[in-house]
């Protein structure tokens, strides 16, 4: 079986801060991180190898040079090799442009039987673009796997959360599947594997490799703009109540019953 | 300009997020070019009935027992062949579950540009446009998004983010069925072989008041303590990120970015300092009281009460103050 996982390298959601001048976001490339569910994807990769010897695991990035340790990171948890598209002319794409330069590697380097993803990144949060790549491969997708099956038919089965139940998929092969955290992400590596992944060459692909356009990619060829970034005030400029006052816990306590009261029966 | 939007089903029935879809639908266009496309293996009669009446104006509706909501390709497939007939300007879709799998799928087929999870949806008055807003870098700042040369626009849409759906007095609106096009499905194609209604799924969204619990309350033990004031208040319980990663409550419990959007009356944040992917499932409630020994935790600054100190003293307190002795 040959599975390809897709991640991405994301700023690290704990140390993600503002300029408070500009507004623009301060990116720190040491802050830099694989997107957690990314991870997950590459855990249920994994996992199925370790069931299936016969698997083989590739790890498929776009992003700038610096993307290439996150395919490292994929290749030291079990990934047999790595392929980064980085290509300037692909800066600045929506979802759609990714998931068609994205398909585009998957087609170039697969077939694969199985494509893995996050079921969202924790940067752009859209969980557009493993849909979007199902589409443009034609293939089947199923969301938010919260755990991963290989049954004795050679079907597959997820399960999941939906707003109101719990519901397991069954689906054959080939399919794209973006999973959520439940599936946990792989086992920390060996330090044979670390050193490997390390030294191991990363294939580095950019868009005309893949037989794309200069105006297939990038902004240019990207159906959605962002016109405009507001800067929501956050502040409601609030009461403050220490308790280092005195009848602090009391004055509180009164304040919250004048609120609860405002706001009418629960 | 004509909108569309798709109106996701459950056991026969429209979806709360299908009516804030209309809802949305009515700010953006004239009834007569409001337009609501079902797909689902059954709908009640009467939901028909009550969406005409409410300002549907045009409801396309594609109604097979065979259908099966995990079957994306076919369900995109009929939508297309839906937007193909009608040509809709806008196309709107829920941020849910469903519709964030099958509007990514369908705007790759229709090759046109989606954004995820909006808030805000206008009309630009110069070019006709729509507006789509939605939060970025964790709800840090809100990107305003369009779609300018690519039909339909499409845009899926955060729960509980649309203005209240206006009366209606109109004409009342029609009911067309469409067959699905000729087998769209994939052999193997998903399909839903068990699923488990969720008890308390939506406890947490619909409530109008929340006590929701941070890191700050330390151990699984002490959210006793959390769940305390909210029964003595009627409130839900709610978590951030840590103390679900924690598995101190379930994930249904998650409140921001990636968990649960809640707007009720009151929302008390205990031990919680106001991460900005918190934040932006919280801040629009109606009223806010947070509760941190950290004076400059961040939660501080969307507070209508903030209470400096430490929950474990201040709680038992609050207990008191609503034990039903004292009331």
């Amino acid at each position: 079986m040959n599975i390809a996982v897709l991640l991405k390298q994301v700023p690290d959601s704990q140390s993600v801060r503002l300029d408070p001048d500009t507004g623009t976001l301060i990116r720190d490339p040491a802050d830099a991180v694989t997107n957690p569910l990314d991870l997950c994807a590459l855990g249920a990769a994994v996992r199925l190898a370790e069931s299936f010897p016969e698997t083989d695991i590739t790890a498929v990035s776009m992003g700038p040079a610096g993307a290439e340790q996150t395919l490292r990171h994929a290749m030291a948890l079990g990934a047999a090799r790595g392929i980064l598209v980085c290509d300037r002319a692909c800066a600045g794409s929506d979802t759609y442009v990714t998931a068609i330069v994205l398909a585009a590697a998957l087609e170039k380097f697969g077939p694969f039987d199985l494509i893995l993803t996050g079921l969202r990144a924790s940067d752009g949060e859209t969980g557009q673009v493993g849909p979007e790549i199902a589409a443009r491969l034609g293939l089947s997708v199923v969301t938010g796997a919260e755990a991963l099956r290989r049954l004795d038919s050679g079907e597959f089965e997820i399960d999941r959360v939906t707003e109101t139940e719990t519901e397991t998929i069954r689906f054959s092969l080939p399919a794209v599947v973006c999973v959520a955290k439940g599936i946990g992400p792989a086992p920390l590596p060996t330090l044979t594997r670390k050193s490997w992944a390390r030294r191991e060459p990363v294939a580095a692909v950019t868009a005309a490799d893949l037989g794309l356009r200069p105006d297939e990619v990038g902004l240019k060829a990207s159906p959605t703009r962002v016109v405009k970034i507001l800067h929501p005030r956050l502040a409601r400029g609030g009461e403050r109540i220490s308790l280092t006052e005195p009848n602090a816990l009391d004055r509180a306590a009164a304040r919250l019953r004048a609120l609860v009261e405002e706001g009418g029966p629960s | 300009m004509k909108v569309a939007f798709f109106a996701e089903t459950a056991d026969g029935k429209i979806t709360r997020g299908a009516w804030e879809l209309l809802a949305w639908s009515r700010t953006l266009a004239a009834p007569e070019k409001t337009a609501a496309v079902i797909v689902t293996p059954s709908i009640e009669e009467a939901q028909l009935q009550k969406l005409v009446s409410s300002g549907a104006r045009h409801v396309f509706l594609c109604e097979s027992p065979a259908l099966d909501r995990a079957d994306i390709p076919a369900c995109a497939a009929i939508l297309q062949s839906f937007c193909e007939t009608y040509r809709p300007d806008v196309l709107l879709g829920a941020a849910s579950v469903f519709g964030r799998a099958l509007f990514p799928y369908a705007a790759m087929r229709m090759k046109t540009g989606l954004t995820a999870d909006c808030t805000g949806l206008e009309t630009d008055r110069q070019t006709g446009l729509l507006l789509q807003t939605r939060p970025a870098i964790g709800g840090n700042v809100m990107a305003v998004i369009k779609t300018p040369s690519h039909k339909p626009q499409m845009a899926t849409v955060r729960p509980r983010s649309a203005p209240e759906l206006p009366p209606y007095g109109g004409e009342p609106g029609s009911i067309t069925r469409f067959p699905a096009p000729d087998s769209q499905s994939l052999p193997g194609a998903p399909r839903v072989t068990a699923s488990i209604r969720l008890t308390h799924g939506e406890e947490i969204a619909d409530a109008r008041r929340i006590v929701a619990v941070g890191k700050g309350i330390k151990r699984e033990g002490n959210i006793d303590l959390a769940r305390r004031l909210a029964s003595r208040l009627g409130a839900a319980l709610g978590a951030t990120r840590e103390v679900v990663d924690r598995g101190w409550l379930p994930y249904s419990a998650q409140i921001g970015l990636s968990g649960k959007t809640v707007v009720p009356e009151l929302y008390i944040a205990l031990g919680i300092s106001g991460a900005v992917q918190h934040l932006a499932g919280m801040r629009t409630a109606r009223k806010i009281v947070a509760v941190n020994t950290d004076p400059d935790a961040p939660i501080f600054q969307v507070a209508d009460l903030g209470i400096v100190g430490d929950l474990f003293e201040v709680v038992p307190r609050l207990i008191d103050e609503f034990s039903p002795k004292t009331k």
